[in-house]
């Protein structure tokens, strides 16, 4: 049953409601203190996001400082309400401007209500694109559209829109300057072993898309990923143009993606929505390009000294720099005293992470630097289990490079009106969980 | 752009209700809603205010929409509460469902499908009709919901007016939306309807799968997950059904990837051609994996999945196991699980990387994941033979690091290598001598007497070393105890001089006289009399080659498998449960009234058995269980496997039972009647005879309910009975009287039990063993729980002085605290009736916040008493209970019979 919720609630840390729904009667009235007294008061917190308490099921997430719980009494689909909760949080801060967390919570409270009531009927979600829920479910309530008295912009197929095929987009749109903005965003993952060796590597990239375009116009994306030309060449009868072409593993689209479509002539074809929204998300394994190395070397000396040393390469083209570099060094926990040397940049003894924060505001490329750091250990009696080291982490953003190698070929537009549309590339690679152990 | 709702919060003045009464009757439009706003903001926080409900209900006449709304979301919390008020709102809605704006009929409607007040559900057929043929689309498809909704309510109701059949109609609807929710408003209904109700014929198949392309990403979840119920009538449909499905593998709602995977893989079961099956398990594997990018609680949900589509079909990932190493970050939940399938994946090919990452998360943090890590490390090196040595050398090393649990952990896994490859790998026994002091664990103390004993011949000094544990032998924990005595024996047999001949019989007096505890007595005369009378023959019994163990630790029952992949994306493919082991109300259709009488005991019964049935079958031979037990059978004639594992030796049943009660013989019949009792031996391990029976107490008395249900071809007669000694020493108080049983008949008699006959002592424990013969068939032995509640005497009752009296004068020491999750207190009158009626008196009650404090006493024969004191919220469940009475060993027993009896 794809059921995806009996009740929600929407509770602050210290388990107090903020909001909840019921939607069926197949749950108590208020199972939110079964909640509180089995999962927030006890260690169980934190260890499964799905528990069962008496004939309930609770699965819940924490964003910012609020827990949304979900409660229910069949057997639900658990994915589904996962998803639903992601969304509307996504949805929640569409209409707020940005913040989740308690305050924003209780100072929109009428407006959650509005919508849970919207995005969900008996347990069923229903549509959640922002764009169209705006038309009809407005901050200020007074000016509903539909209220008797006419008002100046009314939304007469409001209801027509939400159900329709292309519900994620309004019609009758129209902009003076058309214009399409797409950023490349990509995560690499690392995990490298003390000894250089990757683990583990990976690219999620996401393609996000800020779309002002007028009417109802149809578009197409071009990358180069292998299969897309591949079938493009074949369709065209003429050989692959030499170049970098990419491997994608896997790709997931967007709602307004025609999905039989790409699956049979491999074309990334759709209806953009209006305004901002994620397009695809793709991940790569093959043939990444780390854009740092990490060597570190950690030497103990004796029971209370201790030296860092960590190099940083950057492997990108030199033309190109990084921004945001921060190199996270673990210590151990008894750490007294630290002193360093660094080539570029700035580093601190931040106690409340047990790490040595290396920061750098810009790091050309095909460059190096390094910072050596030696620690003072209090000496403890009986501390007999060596220290688990954790691993060095990284944070950066490479602008206009891609770890993948991918590119946009083309992004073609068509309207009945046929405009012009002016079209921005951005490229942008950022570390996900980059890690080195040592 | 945020809004200013909060300053709705904060009016705790004095007097708030006669306030928002006044500011709800306000003329001004501003100040009625902001009342409204107030209300709906007290609601939110708990505060009961119900009593505004006549005024809340008089601003629902408005145009304005957001007030609307509110007094509708009022409306669904209260009315049920208020039935008779809520009538006033019938008319409201009503006329909203004729309102120009779809909107607001769809709201109407909506609303009114949420309000479970009989009165208003009358009223809404009519508009619920016309809504059903509404020209919006939006109308449409909240009325196709509110279908479901009344069906909830009145499924007569839904059949009688013919809604089912608009219903089917809009599945041809143009709007794929109105198609995807009348298809969950149908699928739903169908769950909960034991009648066809919603067919899926392979047209509406097609059609719906045209529908999927233009679906909301829910819609297309709805109909994926109807879907998956069709089955295919041959490999072609199945592969063309496919093909359809597939593209939506590239879809970026996590839950419409679940449902086409599970869909696919329910259709794949059809498909023949190699070829097809492979390329299909291609192409889910990667969006298998991108799942694990999600949050981390769609990762869990989603690897969770992946453990049981990886045990059907293990090559869809088996290239992929990087993906599944742990990155340093991840909630430990999503490690743990991301462990057990590195285990699933682990091959010749990848060990080496796989165990590199184990070594790795030995050394992390968090114990219980550390622990895991080393038990991995083992599980696979009994899984892939040539790896075996590469994993034992990362676990030596993992013993130098000297943490403690972590080298317990070690040593547990260790034995199990020893199981799967003897004579191999024993060089390493000195090494784990030398941890043998760090040891505190009784299953890694076990697991290292277990090896001194199996190995006691290369061992120089393993006399020594088992003597240093029998010093301790009587403190020890059971598990620890049957493997010293065991390993002793063993020792003897292969070293038989003096020392150890010391060392059993001072082992054998301790397990013989001096405990109480059955298994370990058990087992130690049956080493006692091989011993005495015949040493070759125990040589060939307890010196027996073992039987290979593999890891099948967390492997599922096929047919558990198939039904849990039949369920992706759901609960029960979390928990890896089928639904209905945790979907507790069975939602029978209709309240009709025949099914009201159906009797409480169904549920009882159906909950008990599956528990005994699990206590009774033979430990499986595996590598996680202790096995050292098993090579009494190794040799032997193979058992028939229906002997139940804790069932004494028939031979000396005389020196353990037999004490004063004789068997007795049966010849007066009695009539059956009564609920369900818990089935104890079932027909297909008691050859055709079925044995259900439970302890009850009738009229001051403890009877023995017992039914036998003879589905064997013969008759079966002479029934006797006889009870193993137990913490409370009952007995049969006279003979057992069942008539012969004609083959698929059944008797049920009513045994009058007493107490204090064959008492065993030792610590309390609800295990009574029983044994049934007849003449036609071997002797049967069963467990069966002791529910104490049975004990509790009519003269428990005690005044509130003097229950104040007894609490005080017992030292804090006996009061003993536990949560009982499972219990409820629906209503506190129904719940003190309901006890008085099992012999637990109310004394006293008291309100402490929202919580409802009772005060109770009961009593056990000999005069024991239980001063209970319960605390709860009405209508949660989870019952804090505490107790104090002399006997605090008693305690937990008690809560059982508590939770029981509060269920």
């Amino acid at each position: 049953m794809p059921v995806a919720a009996s009740a929600i609630y929407f509770l602050n840390l210290r388990g107090d409601v903020l909001i909840n729904r019921l939607y069926r009667d197949d749950v108590g009235g208020n199972m939110v203190d079964a909640f509180r007294m089995h999962i927030m008061q006890t260690k169980e917190l934190g260890t499964c996001p799905v528990r069962q308490i008496g004939g309930c099921s609770f699965l819940y997430m924490r964003i910012s400082n609020v827990y949304i719980v979900i409660v229910v009494s069949s057997n639900a689909n658990v994915a589904c309400a996962f998803k639903f909760v992601v969304e509307a949080v996504s949805l929640f801060k569409s209409y707020f401007g940005g913040a989740f967390d308690e305050d924003a919570i209780r100072n929109n409270f009428v407006l959650i209500y509005e919508l849970l009531d919207e995005i969900m009927d008996f347990g069923y979600p229903q549509n959640l694109s922002p764009e169209i829920l705006k038309l009809y479910i407005t901050q200020e309530g007074v000016r509903s559209p539909f209220s008797s008295k006419p008002s100046e912009r009314p939304v007469p197929n409001a209801t027509l829109q939400v159900t329709g095929a292309v519900g994620w987009r309004r019609e009758g749109l129209v902009y003076k300057k058309n214009e399409v903005f797409l950023d490349i965003v990509e995560s690499v993952n690392l995990l490298m072993s003390s000894k250089g060796s990757v683990l583990r590597c990976d690219v999620t990239g996401k393609i996000l898309m800020k779309c002002f375009l007028s009417g109802m116009p149809d578009l197409k994306l071009g990358l180069n990923d292998k299969i897309g030309l591949e079938k493009e060449s074949q369709m065209k009868s003429r050989p692959t143009k030499s170049g970098k072409t990419i491997e994608l593993d896997d790709v997931t689209f967007h709602q307004c993606v025609n999905l039989t479509r790409f699956n049979s002539e491999k074309t990334v074809s759709f209806v953009p929505p209006d305004g901002e929204f994620e397009l695809m998300k793709y991940r790569i394994t093959e043939g990444v390009n780390l854009p740092f190395r990490v060597l570190p070397t950690i030497k103990e000396l004796g029971r209370t000294r201790m030296e860092v040393n960590v190099k940083v390469k950057s492997v990108f083209g030199a033309k190109m720099f990084a921004l945001g570099v921060v190199v996270k060094v673990p210590v151990p926990k008894q750490t007294a005293k630290t002193s360093f040397q660094v080539t570029s940049g700035r580093a601190k003894y931040n106690a409340s992470i047990d790490s040595i924060v290396w920061k750098i505001r810009k790091f050309p490329g095909q460059t190096e630097s390094t910072m050596s750091a030696e620690i003072e250990l209090i000496s403890t009696m009986g501390e007999k289990k060596s220290w688990t080291r954790p691993p060095i982490q990284m944070e950066f953003q490479v602008p206009m490079f891609t770890a993948s190698g991918l590119r946009v070929r083309f992004l073609k537009v068509w309207e009945k009106s046929g405009y012009n549309t002016v079209e921005w590339v951005r490229y942008i690679t950022k570390a996900g969980s980059y890690e080195i152990r040592c | 752009m945020s809004g200013h709702d909060s300053k709705y919060f904060s009016t705790t003045k004095k007097g708030e209700i006669p306030e928002l009464k006044e500011e709800l009757n306000s003329q001004y439009k501003d100040k009625k809603k902001d009342a409204v706003k107030k209300v709906i903001a007290a609601m939110t926080v708990g505060k009961d205010v119900s009593s505004l409900f006549t005024d809340v209900v008089n601003c629902m006449q408005t145009e304005n929409l957001e007030l609307k709304k509110l007094v509708y979301l009022y409306l669904i919390n209260y009315a049920k509460s208020q039935p008779d008020l809520a009538i006033l709102a019938v008319n409201t809605f009503v006329k909203d469902s004729q309102d120009p704006n779809p909107l607001i009929r769809a709201l109407a409607v909506r609303t009114m499908g949420c309000i479970r007040v009989d009165k208003i559900t009358e009223y809404l057929c009519d508009p619920l009709q016309r809504c059903l043929k509404d020209d919006d689309p939006y109308v449409r498809k909240t009325a196709a919901i509110c279908v479901a909704k009344l069906y909830d309510i009145n499924a007569e109701l839904v059949e009688d007016r013919g809604f089912l059949e608009t219903l089917k109609d809009l599945i041809s609807d143009n709007n794929p939306m109105v198609v995807a929710n009348a298809v969950a408003a149908l699928a739903e209904i169908q769950d909960n309807s034991a009648r066809p109700i919603f067919e899926i014929t392979s047209h509406t198949l097609s059609k719906l799968l045209t529908a999927l392309n233009e679906c909301t990403e829910w819609g297309q979840v709805f109909i994926l997950d109807a879907l998956s119920r069709y089955k295919a009538a041959d490999a072609r449909e199945a592969e063309n059904i496919v093909e359809r499905v597939t593209p939506r593998l590239q879809h970026a709602n996590c839950a419409v990837v679940l449902s086409a995977v599970k869909m696919i893989l329910q259709q794949m079961e059809l498909i023949t051609s190699t070829d097809v099956v492979r390329n299909l398990c291609k192409k889910m594997a990667p969006p298998l994996v991108t799942l694990l990018s999600a949050e981390p609680e769609i990762q869990y949900v989603a690897l969770r999945n992946i453990n049981l589509i990886v045990q059907k079909r293990p090559t869809i990932l088996a290239h992929e196991i990087k993906v599944f190493f742990c990155k340093y970050n991840d909630p430990i939940y999503v490690k743990m699980e991301k462990l057990e399938i590195m285990i699933m994946l682990a091959s010749d090919r990848n060990i080496d990387q796989v165990l590199l990452e184990f070594k790795e998360y030995a050394t992390e943090v968090d114990v219980d994941f550390v622990r895991k890590a080393v038990r991995a490390i083992g599980r696979c090196a009994i899984k892939l033979e040539r790896a075996a040595e590469r994993c034992i050398s990362v676990l030596l090393e993992l013993i130098k690091i000297k943490v403690n649990y972590v080298v317990q952990e070690a040593i547990i896994v260790i034995k199990d290598i020893f199981r799967r490859y003897p004579n191999t790998y024993e060089s390493i026994i000195a090494t784990l001598c030398e941890s043998l002091d760090t040891l505190d664990e009784p299953e890694a103390k076990a697991s290292m007497i277990w090896i001194i004993g199996e190995y006691a011949e290369r061992i120089d000094n393993a006399d020594e070393l088992l003597e240093s544990f029998l010093e301790s032998f009587p403190e020890e924990p059971a598990l620890v105890q049957l493997q010293l005595l065991t390993a002793t024996v063993k020792l003897f047999l292969k070293k038989p001089t003096e020392g150890p001949q010391q060392m059993i019989q001072a082992v054998l007096n301790n397990a013989t006289v001096e405990t109480d505890n059955p298994d370990l007595r058990d087992r130690a005369y049956i080493y006692w009399r091989l011993l005495s009378t015949d040493p070759e023959a125990a040589k060939d019994v307890v010196l027996a080659e073992k039987p290979v163990i593999s890891d099948d630790s967390n492997l599922l029952d096929p047919s558990l498998l198939d039904e849990l992949l039949a369920n992706i994306a759901t609960l029960s493919s979390v928990y890896h449960k089928p639904p209905e082991a945790f979907v507790s109300r069975a939602r029978t259709a209709a309240p009709r009234p025949d099914d009201e009488e159906y009797p409480d005991g169904g549920e009882t019964a159906y909950s008990e058995s599956p528990s005994h049935a699990a206590d009774a079958a033979p430990a499986p031979v595996t590598a996680a269980g202790t096995s050292a037990v098993t090579h009494a059978a190794a040799k032997q004639p193979a058992p028939p496997a229906t002997v139940p594992a804790a069932a004494p030796v028939p031979d000396l049943l005389g020196d353990l039972m037999g004490l004063d009660n004789s068997i007795v013989p049966v010849d007066q019949p009695t009539t059956p009647s009564g609920p369900p009792l818990p089935v104890l031996l079932p027909s297909s391990t008691g050859q055709g005879l079925q044995i259900t029976a439970q302890l009850v107490r009738r009229d001051g008395q403890i009877f023995y309910n017992i039914q036998f249900e003879n589905n064997s071809q013969i008759v079966l007669d002479g029934f006797m009975i006889q009870f193993n000694k137990n913490t409370f020493g009952l007995a049969a108080a006279g003979p057992l009287q069942v008539p012969p049983l004609q083959p698929g008949a059944s008797a049920r008699t009513l045994l009058p039990m007493i107490l204090f006959q064959n008492v065993s002592t030792g610590p309390p424990s609800s295990l009574l063993q029983v044994a049934v013969k007849n003449n036609q068939q071997p002797v049967w032995y069963f467990n069966d729980k002791i529910s104490l509640h049975a004990f509790f005497v009519e003269d428990g009752r005690m005044e509130r002085a003097n229950f104040l009296e007894t609490w005080k004068n017992l030292p804090d020491a006996n009061e003993v605290t536990k949560d009982l999750p499972n219990a409820v207190i629906n209503s506190v009158d129904a719940t003190i009736e309901h006890l008085t009626a099992s012999n637990v008196f109310f004394v006293a009650k008291r309100r402490n916040a929202s919580k409802d404090l009772l005060y109770l006493s009961t009593k056990i024969p000999r005069g024991i008493p239980f001063l209970i004191e319960l605390t709860a919220t009405v209508g949660i469940p989870g019952v804090k209970c505490a107790v104090k009475t002399p006997s605090p060993e008693l305690a937990p027993l008690f809560f059982e019979a508590m939770e029981t009896l509060l269920k």
